[in-house]
């Protein structure tokens, strides 16, 4: 009687925590771009001159500059990742003027200093006066000056040149600009000669080093090609979300049915430790934050056909069981016992496969190794003890009596 | 005992071996001639679905892009309510646009899906791909060669070889268009048709603990039997994962729909290998092993 009331509070609990929070965990998985709209490309970084190398720092702050521009131009959610040595993805989503922003994205920045020119507005200035190669790369380090302020000084190539337009600027302002955008419009206090120029002024630390970032990415703007490209429309993304879990659903409730009907009350207790599993991998999904793709919920459909499988393995070895003729308590024992180094063979197997899919795959292959994984780990834990101590449960409670609730004819049963 | 008399697998498989050499073979002349029908993710180029609302003709869409400032003619390939453009080229950001707003012109409800690979990355995806298998084959010889025995392991890896090959030689002949997703249907398969051939190598194992078995046709008789007990497992669950794979390939999404056959298609043969190609396999591997003191002191 104990037993008994244990499975069926065990299963209502888990019931009605499932159907109260399911639809919350929905609309809380993460979509990838190919199921809500959006753009995906994959960035190779060069350098913009040859005989550089892209560095570390450099496709970082590529990467941040990418990201800072993706906000400014009003996206949703950017998100830029750099991938091996001088790569960089980039994923936007729900963008309207697609070609504009990927024409922005890739613009190398352009770092200019400029000087007023008859004309302009006032602190607005026109005439460019040196651009970002005529800096030395990397060149923008920040310090302090004899008065103890933050500076920031920039090595130029031609000291020159330098020393000519510092000279005709005396008193005036030299504006720095990055694309279009002021950075900073200081004022030439004197000729520089030795090809540094010092710029200082009430900046914080943080915001020197800001400045000093922006210069040098772009003084080395990493020239990008796009390697890869993904698009697609909302509408279509939303058909394709629509159309895969519909076919999910339909496909899982046939499994369903045919669990049930083959295998009876084992075959229930399957269904149901199907059902948590999937509760249970949506659950992981949204804690985790793993982005669900169109080949991640085909892995999802397909892990729920193979996670069956722990369970068609065991049912079929207890009913050979019975068939010898041991009696029911005995072969549920025997059938789970023999069928668990099976079900853990087999398991291991397609781990391997799936770990070897997320070390060497790319994007949404990667996605769908991680679901095979993630899934096959819930549906050890689901399908193979949870399953199996619900059955032992009903078994012990004397629930299971009879060889047709296993699914076995009567006549199958020959005598021990 | 459930079925009514054995089948004489091992007997069987004869057959079964001429079936799939034969395909093999078919399979290695198509490679040759036509090699695959790659899409752009292994081959440079461009390639935008298009949903569309209403029917338009070939005609009218190839009218429509004419002026995008292609290089190349597009390959337009319609369906209902749905039509692909294919360019051997990669279309460029103002190409991608000016495409867009032409097809936009005709439908205004038309949706876009535009895939792009260049042709050093995707050198690299096929690359990564090749050593996905081989790398998943490799560590499959090892486990299965410690958890059983280095015979079962060849058996097992000429099986799972054999239903990637008979996935990939059926696109090949039937022209099917192979993505990136088709890569990862086929380590799918692997990862997956080995499930059914431990299954029974399992059972195999189980059976040799009982009794002796001296004679080639003792081992046979232990083939078939422990075939036989596992048979209703092997079909039940093939079929189950058949189901998912179906409805994904009936209902499914259109961009993976060649990944839900290449699955189909693998997962039916996964099943029919592991018992028609593995087990008989391992039998002949093992008939040799027991033939080999015998023949040794002839000899000398």
């Amino acid at each position: 009687m104990k037993r008994l009331l244990s499975f069926i509070i065990t299963v209502l609990v888990l019931a009605a925590v499932m159907a109260v929070t399911t639809p919350g965990l929905l609309d809380r998985v993460r979509l990838g771009l190919d199921l809500k709209g959006g753009f995906e490309i994959l960035y190779q970084a060069q350098p913009s001159e040859q005989g550089q190398e892209v560095t570390r720092a450099s496709l970082l702050q590529t990467a941040a500059s990418l990201e800072k521009r993706a906000n400014v131009l009003g996206t949703s959610e950017p998100e830029v990742t750099t991938e091996g040595t001088d790569r960089i993805r980039l994923k936007i989503a729900g963008v309207t003027n697609e070609a504009e922003v990927r024409e922005k994205m890739k613009e190398p920045a352009v770092l200019t200093f400029r000087s007023a020119a008859p004309g302009d507005a006032p602190e607005t200035y026109s005439k460019v006066e040196l651009v970002g190669s005529d800096f030395v790369e990397n060149a923008a380090t920040i310090g302090r000056d004899n008065l103890n302020q933050i500076e920031i000084s920039i090595k130029v190539k031609d000291k020159q040149k330098f020393a000519e337009i510092t000279k005709r600027l005396l008193g005036k302002n030299l504006a720095i600009y990055l694309d279009d955008t002021k950075l900073s419009d200081p004022v030439v206090r004197a000729e520089l000669t030795d090809g540094t120029a010092s710029i200082s002024g009430n900046y914080t630390v943080e915001e020197a080093r800001n400045l000093a970032d922006t210069i040098n990415l772009g003084a080395l703007p990493l020239k990008l090609t796009e390697k890869y490209s993904q698009s697609v429309g909302a509408t279509l993304g939303k058909q394709s979300l629509d159309q895969t879990v519909k076919a999910g659903l339909i496909g899982s409730v046939f499994i369903l049915i045919f669990m049930i009907g083959m295998y009876r009350a084992p075959g229930l207790i399957a269904s149901f430790a199907l059902i948590l599993h999937t509760w249970l991998l949506i659950l992981v999904f949204v804690f985790a934050d793993f982005t669900l793709t169109l080949p991640g919920i085909a892995a999802f459909i397909l892990g729920i056909g193979m996670a069956v499988d722990a369970n068609i393995i065991t049912n079929e070895r207890i009913r050979e069981e019975m068939r010898s003729g041991k009696s029911i308590m005995s072969s549920v024992k025997a059938g789970s016992k023999s069928s668990f180094r099976t079900v853990m063979d087999s398991n291991v197997t397609t781990i391997i496969v799936a770990a070897v899919m997320f070390a060497f795959g790319t994007g949404s292959v990667k996605g769908f190794a991680l679901v095979l994984i993630v899934e096959i780990l819930l549906s050890i834990f689901t399908n193979l003890y949870f399953a199996r101590w619900l059955l032992n449960m009903l078994v012990k409670a004397g629930k299971l009596s009879k060889p047709k609730q296993f699914g076995v004819k009567e006549s199958e049963i020959s005598a021990l | 005992m459930r079925f009514k008399k054995e089948l004489d697998y091992v007997h069987l498989s004869k057959y079964f071996y001429i079936f799939s050499i034969t395909l093999t073979i078919l399979g290695i002349i198509f490679l040759a001639i036509f090699n695959l029908n790659y899409s752009v993710d292994f081959r440079a180029g461009s390639n935008v679905d298009v949903s569309l609302s209403k029917n338009l003709t070939v005609d009218q869409i190839r009218t429509a892009v004419a002026n995008i400032g292609a290089d190349h003619e597009p390959n337009i390939t319609p369906g209902t309510q749905r039509v692909t453009i294919r360019y051997d080229e990669v279309l460029s950001s103002q190409q991608d646009a000016a495409l867009k707003s032409a097809i936009t012109k005709l439908d205004d409800k038309a949706s876009f899906e535009v895939n792009t690979v260049d042709t050093e990355m995707a050198k690299e995806l096929a690359r990564n791909a090749i050593y996905s298998v081989l790398l998943s084959c490799l560590g499959i010889i090892v486990y299965v060669s410690i958890r059983f025995e280095w015979r079962f392991a060849i058996a097992a890896i000429v099986a799972l070889v054999h239903d990637a090959f008979m996935v990939v030689a059926i696109f090949s002949i039937f022209r099917l268009e192979v993505d990136l997703t088709f890569i990862v249907a086929v380590l799918t398969i692997i990862g997956y048709s080995i499930n059914d051939t431990i299954v029974i190598f399992d059972r195999i194992r189980e059976n040799l603990r009982f009794g002796k078995q001296k004679t080639y046709d003792d081992l046979k008789v232990l083939v078939n039997k422990s075939i036989s007990q596992t048979i209703m497992r092997s079909l039940y669950t093939a079929l189950t994962v058949f189901i998912a794979a179906f409805f994904l390939l009936l209902l499914g999404g259109e961009s993976i729909k060649m990944f839900s056959l290449a699955m189909v298609i693998g997962l039916l043969f996964g099943a029919y290998s592991s018992i028609f190609i593995a087990s008989p396999l391992w039998l002949l591997l093992k008939k040799n092993q027991k033939a080999k003191p015998k023949s040794k002191p002839a000899k000398a």
